[in-house]
C-alpha cells in the first residue's frame, strides 16, 4: 500500500482505510477497504486482535479509532440521504493520511 | 473468559429447560428433548472444558458462575439507563462520556471492555450492527435477538439501512441522517433514544417500560 501511516490521528483528520491483504483474524471489513473517511473518535489503545486471536496476548497496545464514512463513499449507488453515514472501528496500522 | 476478548460468532445459547414434562396448568409448545448428537462445536467445548477442569486451570463452579454472569444481562438494564438519562441531564452527560461507569452508578456491571452510548437526536438516527460476527453488549442487554446475528441483517444494515429500518416500521425523512455503527472491534454500543413526546410526569420506572430491547440498537423507537 502506498504511503506511511501517520504517528497518530486527530479528530476530523481525513484517512484512507487501506487493504493490508492480511489473512486470519482481522477486524477491518472488506467493504471499507480503500475508502476514505474522517476520524470521529479516538478510542484509546487496545491489543491487536491480529495477535490476540492466535494466543499472542499481552503485547503492545495500538491506537483504535472510530472512522466515519459517507454512505455514498461506500456505495456509489446508495439509496438514501446524502448525509447518511457509517462509523466503525479501525486499528491504526490500517489507516493512512488522505 | 477474558472480557476484552472478542465475541466471535458463538451464540451463547443457554437454554433454560427445566425438564418438566408434565405441566398440567398451561398449554405451551412442547420442547424437543435434546438427545441428539453433539455438534462439532459442542463436542469441542465439552472436551476443552473437561481438560481445563481436570488440569485444575478452572473449576466447574467458576464456569457455572461465569455463565450466571452472562445470563444477568437483560434489555431492562439498558432501559433503566435510558430512563435515568431522560430524567437526569447530569447522568446523561456521564453516560455519553463513559457508559460503563454510568451503568455502575445503577449497580449494573458491564463486563465488556468498553461501552459507548450513542444518542439519537432530531437530526440523526443511529443503528447498531456487527458485520463481522455478533458483537453486542451482552452483559448489559443479554443475548442479542436472532435477527441481529443473522447474515441478512449484518450485511443489509450497512448497505441499505433505510430499507432495513422501514422493515422494522421506522421511516425517516432525508433531513434526518441515518448513521450506522459497525461494532466490528473492541467497543460495544447502546443507543440512547429520544424521549417520546407526551411522557411528562411519568416515573422513572414508567419511562423505562417504554424502552424495548430493539430501541437500544436503534431498530425501534420508545413507546411504539
Amino acid at each position: 500500500m502506498s504511503g506511511e501511516a501517520a504517528r497518530s490521528y486527530a479528530l476530523g483528520d481525513r484517512v484512507r482505510i487501506v487493504d493490508l491483504g492480511k489473512p486470519g483474524h482481522v477486524r477491518t471489513p472488506i467493504y471499507v477497504r480503500n475508502k476514505v473517511g474522517v476520524i470521529d473518535y479516538c478510542c484509546g489503545n487496545f491489543e491487536n486482535p491480529e495477535n490476540r486471536a492466535y494466543g499472542r496476548v499481552g503485547r503492545e497496545r495500538i491506537p483504535l479509532y472510530r472512522v466515519r464514512l459517507k454512505q455514498r463513499e461506500l456505495w456509489p449507488d446508495y439509496e438514501g440521504a446524502e448525509d447518511d453515514s457509517l462509523v466503525l472501528e479501525i486499528y491504526h496500522h490500517w489507516l493512512r493520511p488522505a | 473468559m477474558d472480557h476484552s476478548e472478542h465475541d466471535h460468532d458463538h451464540d451463547h445459547d443457554h437454554h433454560h429447560d427445566h425438564g418438566h414434562h408434565d405441566h398440567a396448568h398451561a398449554p405451551h409448545p412442547i420442547r424437543e428433548d435434546d438427545d441428539v448428537a453433539l455438534s462439532h462445536g459442542e463436542a469441542k467445548f465439552l472436551a476443552l472444558k473437561g481438560l481445563l477442569i481436570e488440569k485444575g486451570i478452572v473449576t466447574a463452579d467458576e464456569v457455572r458462575r461465569r455463565l450466571e454472569i452472562n445470563d444477568r444481562g437483560t434489555p431492562h438494564q439498558g432501559a433503566r439507563m435510558v430512563a435515568r438519562a431522560w430524567l437526569d441531564p447530569a447522568f446523561k452527560a456521564r453516560m455519553l462520556k463513559d457508559a460503563k461507569a454510568a451503568a455502575r452508578e445503577l449497580a449494573i456491571e458491564v463486563t465488556e471492555a468498553e461501552l459507548m452510548a450513542i444518542e439519537n437526536t432530531p437530526d440523526c438516527h443511529n443503528l447498531i450492527v456487527c458485520t463481522l460476527c455478533s458483537c453486542y453488549p451482552r452483559s448489559l442487554l443479554g443475548e442479542p435477538p436472532a435477527w441481529y446475528v443473522s447474515k441478512a441483517y449484518r450485511s443489509r444494515a450497512v448497505r441499505e439501512p433505510r430499507k432495513v429500518l422501514r422493515e422494522f416500521g421506522l421511516s425517516f425523512p432525508d433531513s434526518v441522517e441515518v448513521r450506522v455503527h459497525d461494532s466490528n472491534a473492541d467497543l460495544r454500543y447502546v443507543v440512547l433514544p429520544m424521549r417520546p413526546a407526551g411522557t411528562d410526569g411519568l416515573s422513572e420506572a414508567e419511562l423505562a417500560a417504554l424502552v424495548s430491547r430493539d430501541c437500544l440498537v436503534g431498530a425501534a423507537l420508545p413507546g411504539n
